[in-house]
């Protein structure tokens, strides 16, 4: 059986639970009434995400001559949402997957959130290429299709393809990792429902999982397999981002330490997410039993490596544009750091590489509030970091006459809130329909990991 | 004797194994376990044998990787040769470095669904499909041991009944066939 932890080891489990009460604990959001609190959230919420989609149909009805793009700053707002929103998916599958092959217990309580997450940035993030091809219509066109539909087979020289090819997998194989792992916990939620409506639901989400020894022995395999496969994909997707920039001439873009720092950079972004989501789930859904402080410190560990190879990056970016001679490379880090858009170089700066550091004080590592914050100043900054890279680099041009500066429109914005609208609507109505902890899975560790001295009645 | 289902309904995962063993080692033949999650070293001892299901993941993804190959080779190089940067269109192989991402991703997407549709399948789970787990709390906190007497000519019932109770099944329930 599962091996018992070392004594040292904080549990993972609190309280006197026994496999009842987890299926219990778990249940409770999904069988229980809404509280007020979450009602709130969801309003506003499904609110901003009702405005940016009036901001989307005003896109797509005039043009995106609405937003602030011009001829120097070809793409700016959208492309730093899609990088943004990327990467903050690829917590999710590092939870899921790297830390599945690492056998990393602590994972459980909050893969199948941070999966969720996963899924739900990745439907936002996809909105902005489409939106930024102007006639939404033809996004088909993308597909590698016959060419009677234009004249020509899309071009598989080209990164922007590699990322069609790239998000697509990613995000149908997300989604089927979770799927996949879903089913046995809507089977346990059905077999407990006496609504006969709730029953019928549940049973159709469960596809009629019975639990029997040889759907397990091929569940097992399934998920081991899935993450074996998940991880070179989560490392490609962001990759693949990076090449959109890494493989043009654009100084500052044109570099080979893009695709690990980007990478970096996600999961660093990712894990702030989940952090910021959790700490709020914990807390609204009673679920401080298995979101333990262990967990948050856990996670915070992995901000501090990840914040410090994003830190390591930068400053080899500015060395490598220093050491090359390249007087163009030079004067674009020059200029993120005392042009016009010194501003938002700093905030990058201290948000993702001052405040990650303060992690290794344990006290702040272990403290929610602390914890809360600084992920919010992670998500600010890696927000940053994409605009500086994004737009420093474009809105000064190998032609002085060209210069400009890049202002987002009220538009912008507005898709921009509303694909945090669309991202928080989605999480809320997961978080009270769907099993939001692997409940089975957690029941293996149970017996190694828990507060209890002798977990089930024996 | 008539035909009978033996469910021994247990509430720990470890005492099941225990008792499959004992079971095993008087020759009776366990015809399935329903559980919460799976059960560590317990196929082995009813008998499941190891799935092939990953041996299948190989093959789709080598299908997926086949697939990418010809793709890029027909529309890149044979249907409509594009000189995209000066970069080389005679063969397929000068211009591989730049199919590579697709190949990969396309070798990854058709593994991961593949196996997933083979797991649906073989599972016999879809949408629509009625569970037949005996109990509703094997899903929930309880363990269920499914013995056919069908399956078990040279054991009595009752010899069966009372290996389970003296290893630790909680509950017995019977069902004539």
């Amino acid at each position: 059986m599962s091996h018992q932890s070392a004594s040292i080891r904080e549990p993972l489990i609190l309280g006197e639970k026994t496999y009842h009460q987890i299926t219990e604990d778990i249940a409770k959001p999904i069988e229980g009434k809404a509280n007020n609190l979450f009602k709130i959230l969801f309003t506003i919420s499904a609110l901003l995400a009702l405005w940016g989609v009036a901001c989307f149909a005003y896109t797509i009805g005039t043009g995106i001559g609405v937003w602030g793009l011009n001829k120097t700053v070809g793409w700016a707002w959208d492309i730093t949402n899609f990088v943004w929103w990327v990467g903050i998916g690829h917590a999710g599958t590092l939870i899921s997957a790297i830390l599945l092959l690492f056998r990393q217990r602590w994972r459980m309580s909050i893969n199948r959130s941070a999966e969720a997450m996963t899924i739900f940035a990745v439907i936002c993030a996809a909105l902005f290429p489409v939106m930024h091809m102007g006639r939404v219509w033809l996004a088909y066109w993308v597909l590698p299709l016959p060419n009677q539909f234009g004249s020509l087979w899309v071009n598989f020289n080209s990164p922007l393809l590699w990322d069609v090819f790239a998000i697509s997998t990613y995000f149908t194989v997300s989604l089927v990792f979770w799927y996949t792992g879903l089913i046995p916990d809507f089977a346990t939620i059905r077999d407990r429902q006496v609504k006969p409506k709730m029953k019928r639901i549940y049973s159709i989400l469960s596809f009629g999982w019975s639990g029997s020894a040889k759907q397990w022995s091929r569940f097992e395999e399934v998920s081991l397999v899935l993450a074996g496969l998940s991880t070179p994909l989560v490392l490609s997707v962001h990759t693949i981002v990076s090449m959109d920039f890494a493989t043009s001439v654009i100084p500052g873009w044109h570099t080979t330490i893009f695709p690990p720092y980007f990478v970096a950079g996600a999961v660093f972004s990712g894990f702030a997410m989940v952090l910021t989501l959790l700490i709020i789930m914990r807390k609204v859904l009673h679920l401080e039993d298995y979101i333990t402080i262990t967990h948050v410190e856990s996670m915070n560990k992995i901000i501090i490596i990840t914040g410090s190879i994003v830190g390591v990056a930068y400053l080899t970016e500015l060395f490598v544009s220093w050491y090359s001679g390249v007087e163009y490379e030079q004067y674009a880090f020059l200029n993120r750091a005392t042009g016009p858009y010194w501003w938002s170089y700093w905030s990058m700066m201290t948000c993702n590489v001052i405040t990650p550091q303060l992690f290794w004080f344990k006290k702040i590592r272990k403290s929610l509030m602390a914890t809360f914050i600084i992920s919010i100043f992670v998500n600010i900054g890696m927000w940053f970091e994409r605009f500086v890279i994004i737009v420093t680099s474009l809105h000064r041009d190998y032609l002085p006459s060209s210069w400009t500066m890049f202002h987002p429109t009220f538009i912008d914005i507005g898709i921009f809130l509303g694909t945090i609208g669309i991202f928080f609507t989605l999480f809320l109505l997961f978080s009270r329909t769907f099993p939001v902890i692997a409940l089975n899975e957690l029941k293996t560790i149970l017996k190694s990991t828990s507060e209890n001295p002798k977990p089930p009645h024996h | 004797m008539s035909k009978q289902i033996i469910y021994g309904v247990f509430d720990d995962e470890e005492v099941l194994i225990s008792s499959a063993k004992a079971l095993r080692g008087q020759g009776v033949k366990i015809r399935d376990v329903f559980s919460p999650f799976p059960i560590h070293g317990l196929d082995p001892v009813i008998g499941i044998k190891p799935t092939r299901l990953s041996n299948a993941a190989f093959f789709y993804g080598m299908f997926g990787t086949s697939m990418a190959v010809l793709m890029t080779w027909y529309m890149m190089i044979h249907d409509w040769p594009m000189n995209v940067g000066g970069k080389p269109s005679f063969t397929w192989f000068e211009n591989m470095p730049a199919f590579i991402p697709v190949t990969f991703e396309l070798t990854v997407f058709c593994a991961a669904h593949g196996m997933v549709l083979s797991y649906l399948l073989v599972n016999k789970i879809y949408p629509g499909r009625k569970a037949h787990n005996p109990d509703p709390r094997s899903t929930d906190d309880m363990f269920i041991m499914e013995i056919q007497t069908v399956d078990n000519k040279k054991v009595a019932g009752s010899e069966i009944i009372s290996v389970l109770r003296n290893t630790g099944a909680i509950e017995i329930n019977q069902k004539e066939l």
